[in-house]
This record gives C-alpha cells, sequence and structure tokens, in this order.
C-alpha cells in the first residue's frame, strides 16, 4: 500500500486527476455500457422475425441479465483497484447508474421546463416571471390550489390512517391474507376501471327512476332526493372524488405499513404485553416509534402522489364542475393550448411546491450516519 | 505505483472499449434510407394519379387520429380499395389521447405522416408553429374549388408564421342543427314534426301537458365535459343574430360578454332551465353521458321525445334500431325567419406533417369523395366533397342529413372548435358547465370565457 | 389464579371479535365497489342501464302481472277510475294501492302509455352473460354495409399479443428499477461519498416531476437512438420515471437496518458489495416485494407512456392501448370495460398473492442479537 503523502508532487498531481475521472468515469461509463450493450440488443430483435412469445423472453432476459451483469463487472473493476480507490469510487458504481438515469429522464427535462417558463407561449420572446404572476392572477388557477390542498390534506390523512389502521388489525388477525389482499386490490384497477366503478357508486338518473348508482339507491330507499354528486354538490363533490383516491391508495399505505411491521422484532411487542401495555400504549410507544420512518415515507409519497393527482379527476369530471387540479391545468395549457410558456410554469410551481416535504425528508436523511 | 497503473490501464481499457462500441454503433445506422427509387421519371401527373400508376409501391404512410373502434374498422374499409390499387400501406393507429399524442410527437420531431384533426382550433396551433406542410404547394386549387364548397376551403386556410396556407383537406363532416325524435313511438301518439319555432314550442308544451319532459340533453363527456352545450349554444347564435355576428363571435371580434351572445344564452336558459322540459332537470344535463342522454327515447313509452345532436349519434342508440323506422329527424327550425336556415357543421380535417411523394398521393386521395365512399355506406359520415353521390349514403336518414346539408340557406362550422383551443375546448366548455351547473352566474361565466382568449 | 385466568381469556376474545368485526366492517366497504364491478361484468349492456347492479340478489318488488290500455281522452287533472281505484294522471303515475295491495301505475304519458297492475313480489335480475367476456378476450365483431349494398364482418384482434406484450413491457420494468434503485439506496444509506445529500435530495424533489414533461425531450433523444417502439425504449422510460420513488422506499427500508448487522460484516472483512449481496438483499425482501407490487402495478396500468414510445408499432401494442381501443371512440360500452377491467385486473392478483408471502415476521429476527 503505498502512502500518497510520501509522493512527488507531478504523482500527486496525477494522482488526483485519475481520481476525479475515474469518478466521473465510472458513473457515465456503467450506465452507459449497460445501454449500448442493451440498445444494440434490441435493435437486432426488433428487427427479427421470430415468434412473439420468444422475443419476450429474450428481451426480458436479455434487459434484466444486462443490468445485473454490468453491476458484477462494473464492481469487480473498481473492486481489482488500490483499496483507497475502491472506497472512493465503489459508491458511484452503487449510485451512479441510478444518478444517470434521473438526470436523463427526470433531471434535464425540468430543467428544460423551468427554462421554456421563463418564455412566451411558443418561445419567441422572453417574459421572465411574467407567466408565475398570470398563474397566481387566474381564478381557475386559484381554484386549483384550493382543490389541491384539501386532496393533500384529507386525502393524505384518510389514506394514511386507514393504511395503518389496517396494517396493525391484519396483523393480529387470523384472515391477515384475505383481509389485505380485499384492501389492496383497488390498486390492481386502472384508473379507466376505477372510473367505472364509481359512477355504479355516483351515478345520477332522475327522481323516479331506478337508481343504478348505490349512493342515489340507498339516498332514495330512505326517501331523499337522488343528487349528482360529483358535478351539482359543489364543493363538496372534490371529497366525493377524494373518496376515491383514498379507496386506492389505501392499499399502497396498508403494504408498506404491513412490512414494516413485520420488521418490529415479536419479542419487543411481547415483553410490552407482559408488562401489561394495552394495545392502544403498545400501539404508540412501541409500534408508532418503531416504524416512524416508514410513516414518514408514506405520507411524503402520498402527499406527493395528491399533489401531482390527475386521472382520477380526468376520468370522473374532465375537471369541470369545480374540480380543476394543478395538474389538470398544467395538462390542459401544455398539450391542449399548447402554451408551453404558461403551462411550464405550472409545473414549475409543482415542483416549488413540494420543497417543504423536501427540507423535512432532508432533516431526517441528515441524521443517518454512513459507513 | 503498480496498482495504480493497473487503475489508469483499466481506465484507458474503458474508453477504448466505450469507443468501439460507439463506432461500431454509428457505422450500421446509415443503410435505413428510404427505398421508393422505383422509375418514377417515366410516369407523370399528380401525386395520386402517379401512385394510381404504382409509382409508390411498398412504400408506408403513417396516420393518427382521435377515432378508434368501429371508425377504425369504417376507415380502414374506405381506405382498402387506394391500398390495392397503389401499393402503398396507410397505417392508422386511432388514440383516446390523441391532444397529448400529436402534440409529443410533432415536438419531438416523431410526427405521423398524416393526422386527423375534428377540430380545427388544435391544428391552428400546429400550423401557427410551422410544423404542417401547405396542401396547397402541390395540391390543384382549381380541382379544390371544385370540389368543396368555398366555405371549407376559407376554413382550412390558417395562418402559418410566413403568411397563410392550405392547412389540409376535409375528409368528412357531421350535421348537427338536427333534432331525433323516435319515430314509431312519435307517430302513434300523434305528434306531429314542428316545421317553425313557434309550433317547435307548441310542441314541448303539449308534450308537458301530456305529462312528460320533451327534450333529453346530456353534457357530460369524460376529459371533454360541456361541449354539447357550446353546440347548443351556437345554434342559438345562428338563429338570434346574423351570419356576420356568428362570423365575429368566432373570429374573436364579438366577445362572449356582448349583448348578441348573452341573449343567445338567455334563449338557451328559458329552454335548459326549465324543469318541464329538460329530462332529469338540470341535474339531469350536468350528470348525463351525452352518449347515454338519448336512451329515453327509446324505453316504452318513451320518457323524453327529443334530442338535439349531430348525425354521428345514431351509432349510441340502442342496437337494432332501424333508422326511418324507429327514429328519424327534423331540421331545428329557426327563430327568426330574418336569419334564414343556418346549418351547423363540424368536420375532421387531414393535415400533413411530413412532406413525401406518397403522402401527397394519400392527401389527394383524401380530397376525393371516393375516400370516404365506404364509409358513407357504412354510416355515421357526410362527405364534404361535391363528387359524391347521395346514392352513396347507407340509409335515408343519412342521405335526408346529407341533402339537408346542401338545401340550407347558410352552413357554419362549429364555433367551439374553430376557436383557438384556449376557449374552444377550454374556457367555453368550462364557462359552459359551470353557468349550467349554477356554480357561477351568465355574465361571470361569459367573463370568464372571453378572459381565456389568447391575445 | 383459575379466575384471572378466564378473564384474561374472555378479554381476550372480545378484542378478538372487535378486532374482526373492525377488520370485516373495513373489507365490506373496500370490496364493495370491485363487487358492484364484477357482478356487472357477468351483465347484458341493458341490464346494467336499467337496474342497480345489487338487484341481481332477491328483492322484493313490484313485478307487473296485468297490463291496461290507457283511457283516452283524458285530461291532466281528470279524476278517472283504474281498476277499482279512482285518481288523477299524475297520482296514477307515481302509483295507487288497490284493496288488495296491488299497485296500479301509470307508465307514460297522457297519449303513450300503458297501465300496469303490480304485486310486490320476490325478485331477482339474475340475467347473465359471458358475452362481455367473450367480446374482449376474442375480439369484438364489427360488421357494417359495403356500398355494394351486402354485409361485411370484420374480426377485431383478440387480447393474446397484446397480453404477452404487457408481460414484456411489465416484467422488467419491474425489476430492472428495483435492482437499480437497491444499489442507489443502499449507496445513500450506507456509503460516504461527496455529494450525497445533494443528489439524494433531487431524488426527492424528482419524485414530484410530472412525466408529461419528460416526453417530448425523451422521445426526441429515442429519435436520435432508432430507440422508439423497442421495448427497452418503454423498460428505460417505466425505469426513469419509476426510479425516484422506488431509491426513496428502498434507502427508507434500507436505512433502517440495524447498524451493528453491517458493523461485525465489516468487521468479518465484508466489502460493500458482498453485504450487499449477501446481506441486504436478503433482508430487504418484504421491502423488495412491496415495490415490486407497486411498480408492476404502475406499468401494467400505464396507458401514455406505451402509447408515446411504442404507440406506432402495432404489432407491440400492450393491453392498455388494446382495451381503449376497444371500449372505443363512443365511451359508452360499459359492459366491455366491466369485464375489460376484470381481466386487466388478474395478472397484478396473482403477482401480489405471489409475493405476499415474503411479508413475513421475523427476517430480522436471527440478524438482531
Amino acid at each position: 500500500m503505498q502512502n500518497t503523502s510520501r509522493a512527488s508532487t507531478p504523482e500527486r498531481i496525477l494522482t488526483l486527476l485519475t481520481s476525479t475521472i475515474g469518478q466521473v468515469l465510472i458513473s457515465v461509463l456503467v450506465p452507459l455500457l449497460t445501454f449500448v450493450v442493451l440498445w444494440r440488443g434490441f435493435l437486432f430483435l426488433r428487427d427479427s422475425n421470430a415468434p412473439k412469445s420468444i422475443i419476450a423472453l429474450v428481451a426480458i432476459i436479455w434487459g434484466v441479465g444486462g443490468v445485473g451483469l454490468l453491476y458484477l463487472i462494473a464492481n469487480w473493476i473498481v473492486e481489482q483497484l488500490p483499496d483507497k480507490w475502491t472506497a472512493r469510487l465503489q459508491p458511484f458504481v452503487f449510485v451512479g447508474p441510478a444518478v444517470a438515469i434521473l438526470i436523463w429522464y427526470l433531471a434535464l427535462p425540468a430543467f428544460r421546463t423551468f427554462w421554456i417558463s421563463l418564455w412566451n407561449r411558443n418561445g419567441t420572446a422572453f417574459v421572465f416571471l411574467q407567466n408565475y404572476l398570470d398563474v397566481f392572477r387566474d381564478r381557475g388557477m386559484l381554484e386549483s390550489f384550493r382543490n389541491n390542498l384539501l386532496w393533500m390534506i384529507v386525502g393524505t390523512t384518510f389514506s394514511v390512517g386507514f393504511g395503518l389502521l389496517i396494517a396493525v388489525l391484519a396483523d393480529r388477525s387470523k384472515f391477515e391474507r384475505i383481509a389485505k389482499s380485499i384492501i389492496f386490490m383497488p390498486m390492481a384497477i386502472s384508473f379507466v376501471g376505477a372510473g367505472i366503478i364509481w359512477k355504479f357508486i355516483y351515478e345520477n338518473r332522475p327522481p323516479g327512476e331506478a337508481q343504478i348508482g348505490l349512493l342515489n339507491a340507498v339516498v332514495t330507499a330512505l326517501g331523499g332526493q337522488p343528487q349528482a354528486w360529483v358535478s351539482l354538490v359543489q364543493p363538496w363533490n372534490n371529497l366525493f372524488l377524494i373518496v376515491i383516491v383514498v379507496w386506492l391508495q389505501t392499499g399502497f399505505a396498508m403494504v408498506l405499513f404491513s412490512a414494516a411491521l413485520k420488521g418490529i422484532p415479536a419479542e419487543l411487542l411481547e415483553a410490552s404485553r407482559v408488562d401489561g401495555a394495552n394495545e392502544f400504549q403498545v400501539f404508540f410507544r412501541i409500534m408508532v416509534p418503531y416504524i416512524q420512518g416508514t410513516i414518514i415515507t408514506v405520507t411524503t409519497t402520498i402527499v406527493i402522489f395528491t399533489l401531482k393527482i390527475f386521472d382520477v379527476v380526468m376520468v370522473m369530471t374532465g375537471a369541470q364542475y369545480g374540480t380543476e387540479v394543478i395538474a389538470t391545468q398544467f395538462y390542459r395549457q401544455y398539450f391542449s393550448n399548447r402554451n408551453f410558456g404558461y403551462g411550464s410554469a405550472i409545473a414549475i410551481i409543482l415542483l416549488i411546491a413540494v420543497i417543504p416535504v423536501m427540507i423535512y425528508n432532508l432533516r431526517e436523511f441528515r441524521e443517518k450516519e454512513a459507513f | 505505483m503498480f496498482t495504480n497503473k493497473r487503475f489508469t490501464l483499466i481506465s484507458l481499457l474503458l474508453i477504448l472499449a466505450l469507443i468501439l462500441v460507439a463506432c461500431g454503433g454509428s457505422g450500421n445506422n446509415s443503410n435505413t434510407g428510404e427505398s421508393s427509387d422505383t422509375d418514377s421519371d417515366t410516369i407523370t401527373g399528380t401525386p395520386l394519379e402517379m401512385a394510381m400508376q404504382g409509382a409508390y409501391r411498398g412504400t408506408i404512410v403513417t396516420m393518427t387520429g382521435p377515432f378508434t373502434d368501429e371508425d377504425e374498422v369504417k376507415f380502414n374499409a374506405s381506405i382498402a380499395e387506394f391500398e390495392a390499387a397503389t401499393g402503398i400501406d396507410v397505417q392508422y393507429t386511432g388514440t383516446k389521447e390523441f391532444e397529448t399524442t400529436i402534440s409529443v410527437r410533432v415536438d419531438a420531431g416523431n410526427a405521423p405522416d398524416i393526422a386527423d384533426f375534428p377540430q380545427p382550433g388544435l391544428l391552428a396551433n400546429f400550423v401557427a408553429d410551422g410544423k404542417v406542410v401547405d396542401v396547397s404547394t402541390f395540391l390543384d386549387m382549381n380541382k379544390l374549388q371544385a370540389n368543396y364548397n368555398q366555405s371549407w376551403l376559407d376554413m382550412a386556410t390558417m395562418d402559418g408564421p410566413n403568411g397563410p396556407i392550405m392547412a389540409g383537406v376535409w375528409h368528412r363532416f357531421n350535421g348537427k342543427s338536427l333534432v331525433w325524435y323516435p319515430k314509431a313511438a312519435f307517430d302513434a301518439a300523434g305528434y306531429q314534426v314542428p316545421q317553425t319555432w313557434d309550433e317547435l314550442i307548441a310542441l314541448m308544451d303539449e308534450i308537458v301537458a301530456d305529462g312528460d319532459t320533451p327534450w333529453c340533453i346530456g353534457i357530460e363527456s369524460g376529459t371533454a365535459t360541456g361541449w354539447p352545450a357550446t353546440d347548443w349554444m351556437e345554434e342559438f347564435m345562428l338563429r338570434t343574430t346574423s351570419l356576420e355576428n356568428y362570423d365575429k363571435w368566432v373570429a374573436g371580434e364579438l366577445p362572449f360578454n356582448s349583448p348578441e351572445v348573452i341573449n343567445a344564452a338567455e334563449k338557451m336558459s328559458e329552454l335548459w332551465f326549465n324543469g318541464d322540459y329538460v329530462y332529469g332537470g338540470r341535474a339531469g344535463i350536468v350528470s348525463t353521458f351525452f352518449g347515454d342522454s338519448p336512451k329515453p327515447m327509446f324505453d316504452n313509452p318513451p320518457k323524453c321525445w327529443l334530442h338535439k345532436q349531430g348525425n354521428f349519434i345514431t351509432s349510441f342508440f340502442p342496437e337494432g334500431l332501424q333508422p326511418g323506422v324507429d327514429y328519424d329527424f327534423f331540421y331545428l327550425p329557426g327563430i327568426d325567419p330574418a336569419y334564414g336556415k343556418p346549418f351547423l357543421v363540424a368536420g375532421d380535417i387531414m393535415a400533413m406533417f411530413n412532406d413525401r411523394p406518397e403522402v401527397r398521393a394519400v392527401m389527394e386521395y383524401f380530397s376525393t369523395g371516393e375516400s370516404v365512399r365506404a364509409w358513407l355506406a357504412a354510416g355515421g359520415a357526410l362527405s364534404p366533397h361535391r363528387d359524391t353521390n347521395l346514392d352513396w349514403y347507407g340509409d335515408d336518414v343519412e342521405r335526408g342529413v346529407a341533402a339537408l346539408a346542401q338545401q340550407a340557406s347558410s352552413l357554419r362550422f362549429d364555433a367551439s372548435d374553430l376557436m383557438p383551443g384556449e376557449v374552444g375546448s377550454g374556457s367555453f366548455w368550462k364557462g359552459m358547465t359551470d353557468y349550467v351547473s349554477g356554480s357561477v352566474d351568465l355574465p361571470t361565466a361569459m367573463r370568464e370565457i372571453d378572459a381565456a382568449w389568447p391575445r | 389464579m383459575e379466575r384471572k385466568l378466564g378473564s384474561a381469556k374472555r378479554r381476550k376474545l372480545v378484542s378478538d371479535i372487535l378486532l374482526n368485526g373492525a377488520l370485516t366492517i373495513l373489507c365490506l366497504l373496500w370490496a364493495l365497489p370491485t363487487v358492484g364491478l364484477f357482478v356487472s361484468s357477468f351483465r347484458t349492456r341493458e341490464d346494467i342501464f336499467a337496474s342497480g347492479w345489487w338487484k341481481v340478489l332477491p328483492h322484493r318488488a313490484y313485478v307487473t302481472v296485468e297490463t291496461l290500455d290507457i283511457p283516452t281522452g283524458v285530461t291532466r287533472d281528470q279524476v278517472v277510475e283504474i281498476a277499482g281505484v279512482s285518481g288523477t294522471f299524475d297520482e296514477f303515475r307515481l302509483g295507487k294501492t288497490n284493496s288488495e295491495g296491488q299497485q296500479i301505475i301509470w307508465v307514460g304519458n297522457l297519449r303513450a302509455g300503458r297501465i300496469e297492475i303490480q304485486e310486490r313480489e320476490w325478485t331477482t335480475r339474475s340475467n347473465f352473460t359471458l358475452s362481455n367476456y367473450e367480446q374482449v378476450l376474442a375480439g369484438k365483431e364489427y360488421s357494417y354495409q359495403r356500398p355494394d349494398g351486402s354485409t361485411q364482418t370484420v374480426q377485431g384482434d383478440n387480447l393474446t399479443g397484446a397480453f404477452l406484450n404487457s408481460v414484456a413491457v411489465a416484467v422488467p420494468a419491474t425489476i430492472i428499477p428495483i435492482l437499480i434503485a437497491a444499489f442507489a439506496a443502499y449507496g445513500f444509506a450506507w456509503m460516504n461519498f461527496t455529494g450525497r445529500k445533494f443528489l439524494f435530495i433531487m431524488v426527492v424533489a424528482l419524485l414530484v416531476v410530472p412525466l408529461q414533461i419528460a416526453l417530448v425531450p425523451i422521445l426526441r433523444d429515442y429519435q436520435a437512438l432508432k430507440l422508439n417502439g423497442t421495448f427497452l425504449a418503454v423498460w428505460l422510460a417505466h425505469t426513469g420515471f419509476g426510479l425516484p420513488l422506488a431509491t426513496y422506499l428502498l434507502y427508507n427500508y434500507i436505512s433502517g437496518l440495524p447498524r451493528d448487522t453491517l458493523e461485525s460484516a465489516f468487521i468479518d472483512g465484508a466489502s460493500h458489495f458482498t453485504i450487499f449481496t449477501r446481506l441486504i438483499l436478503p433482508l430487504s425482501v418484504p421491502a423488495l416485494a412491496s415495490f415490486a407490487i407497486f411498480q408492476f402495478l404502475w406499468v401494467w396500468n400505464d396507458y401514455l407512456v406505451a402509447l408515446i414510445f411504442i404507440g406506432e408499432v402495432r404489432e407491440q401494442e400492450v393491453l392498455t392501448m388494446r382495451l381503449a381501443s376497444i371500449v372505443g371512440s363512443r365511451g359508452a360500452d360499459w359492459h366491455l370495460l366491466t369485464a375489460g377491467a376484470f381481466i386487466s385486473m388478474l395478472l397484478p392478483l396473482i403477482v401480489f398473492f405471489g409475493l405476499q408471502r415474503y411479508f413475513v415476521r421475523g427476517l430480522l429476527a436471527g440478524s438482531v442479537k
């Protein structure tokens, strides 16, 4: 093992150079090499005439195997280096591919969007922050902000709450598997399918007709008037839409909470129960602190999900009747109106809205210590 | 230092490998050029004539549009003969997310050769960005003028970055000023088809007196909710004010907040918001899917008797109904005789994004009636071409609509489809649904529609 | 002593009942909408529009036993006598009950209608059909009239090809991002390097980026690389769009693993790579399995990404695209949508059941000592 401090100056510069170059190389080369190898294979596959099932199978093996192999090779190369280099470069073998892909697929497009947001509708004049000012003057946008806030607070609270409740209940029940499967089932349904399902709930027929929506059937059976739940009952119609997302997302929260609960050592729970703690105490004193990290993660994810909410609103109301949200506004401006400047500004506002969530997560991150 | 050298060596090897792979990659890419180099020198004529002589055999023309399912089958049927004769493979893929896909693909430089736009207003945005090929550069304008009513050509003329261009050719259209009724039950009940507005009102009151609601209306349409309301607005505009005002309104010179438009909206509200006139009342209007809304007409006995919609609505009617027997239509009468017999239409325009000889041939084909012949027979479309024959229509009802469109004192295009996307498929829909659902009053709704107009 | 044990037992029983009761209520609530969909998928198009799905259950309803013609020349507020009951049109329209408990109802209006005499009976609407599934699975049949007057019938594509394509898209688009994210998550959790904080924040921030903004630039890059229409194009796109969440969720789990476990492995001389593959991956199975389920679902149900990146190649159409075109521009084919939604749910549910056995307690039990 050489000691760098004893090396001469030119050697030290060379070391520094190779170190930086090496880091860059590893993080760029590994994904690039993966990509090129996969790419060549796929061009070949696309042009071949083999039966579909065989192509599919080969594609799967080629893709998954290729990625796995590249990690192995990259790591092997790095481990051949002196220990100091290994220590310096190995993290980049681990995070490099992810970072490179993220930059390509999301970070660069995000920067591009920011740049576009400073221009007018088709990029012919620089307008600086004008688009942002316009966003906050538009009644429709302000309505969207209100609705998104509602989505975030109500949607997240209930999804996380129900998810946690069901995970805890199911964990202690003999019917755990079946219960979890039922709660999970909505997640497996596409948004279009979910739209149809909820039409069978919210559908409105004129009074005196046979109601085919369950909610109105119940209401009329109790002697009430049928209502157009998702259109006329403003602003509560937003809540009826949020119910759909709670129904969809609780499964997500439940699966993650359930996995986390399984991580609590059984001895810990037993010990506190033997000590005479009741179930509520066990829940708040043992379970909640133990899975706190998961609670934060799940909440963050669902907050961001509700911030981006789009499909459900589009399918159910076409973002009409006062149910407009930020993502539908963005979509309409960007794709229907091709007002790229304004649309991009809306997308960037989404990014800004998530800053508090980021700060909170960063605080959590700082507390973690690495090797 | 030994290990250090090895490290440098590995780095070098990596770079070398990369360069090799990259070069190998670029070396193979050059042989994907087009292979349409048949001896085209010996064949001459317009693109279509050349194609018919087999000049473009083996070429592919890609197309996209919003229609899928049954319409896709009808479209494929209507181009099958052309494909067989020319050897050009027209590959159509329909998508429900047409607005997004066309926008993304055009901007990414991956545009289809031809796209079918149901809304000229949407196409105008692409024309303004200079993405669309001017068809007048290769189509004979005299032939176009001979085969289309001038107003169709005017509507196809849009502003590009270097002045106005001919943005596409009209392929088919829908008649909108039509009121559908359940003919069998209607005749049995002894109701009479109204010829004038007063007769229509009398019929409506008669139906009310008999204990039913005359109209069924629904404006729910997923992402496009509200458009049936804009159609109604346009009908009332055409019937309560002059054509000049209608054209000014479409062009954005007559604001929504002007007395003329407000008057039309109020006239419409008298019908729409009268609980006796509409099945299900306001709640029914806002929460009924437009395609389901005519269904109560075909209950036995009918629950409503009149439904205003374009002729495409017949494919939403319950299966097994006989056109002309179970259902028929009449022209929505004019309110003021001074404004004549205006007829509202909407249609699909084919626009071209890539300029290749075979694409030109397909575009030229679309400008002939032959290109919709099979579709006319199958039903669900009308032809804007003059060289179509009324005999080509599959049933008497559609033939009747086509004849009505020819006899109309004036033809006007769906205003919301012509207005810029911000209004036509944005604030106009939204403003009308907001107004109908009662979340804003009429002046506010109209002001907000105006505010969205791009200036 | 015995009494105390007895009361503890009873308490356990009560809490068990409460717990399972609450769980049952929640499960019923959650299952109800899906049950409606399931029942509807076996009903005919007409039935779906005519009555609520719950009417397939036995229920009491008025059933017509006799139909009469309407009296002619009646005005709206004239009192008439029908089947021994007198009332006005408006009253009959809502239904009037005669002495035998029968309901006499005027269906339709004054000119076109009929009188129905109904009795309250137990009834069901059990008019079940498999045709919705047939149409979705085997392809819809279209028949139309040709210019020469003959009728042409065309059989739409069946689902097999689209199903295989969906599998070929979804499996790698699930495994690849998880593999990449697991490496990255370990890197962020347990390795020190410059830019660690910055890169992690980037991951969290990118969670919120709507994927629509990336479509144009990515499609442009694909164009240059001639990637359009290949499976790789969609896998990479799903990898890119799924990575922030995958990394974030897996980071949360991997960073929560007990530090001492790793420390002792380091003392034994294991490298990061060995620890990752031999220790972390096996320990993270529940997290990997749960994310695998989500990613699989998202990819399976995705429509937009597939449409943009392989939409132009008909042969590589995925299930959601096939279903969207069956359901069609009409948007009114509810009966087909219900069947289609169920068919497309099957594989994700199988994946869920398959992976559920990894959510077990005690994976860490051996290692935490």
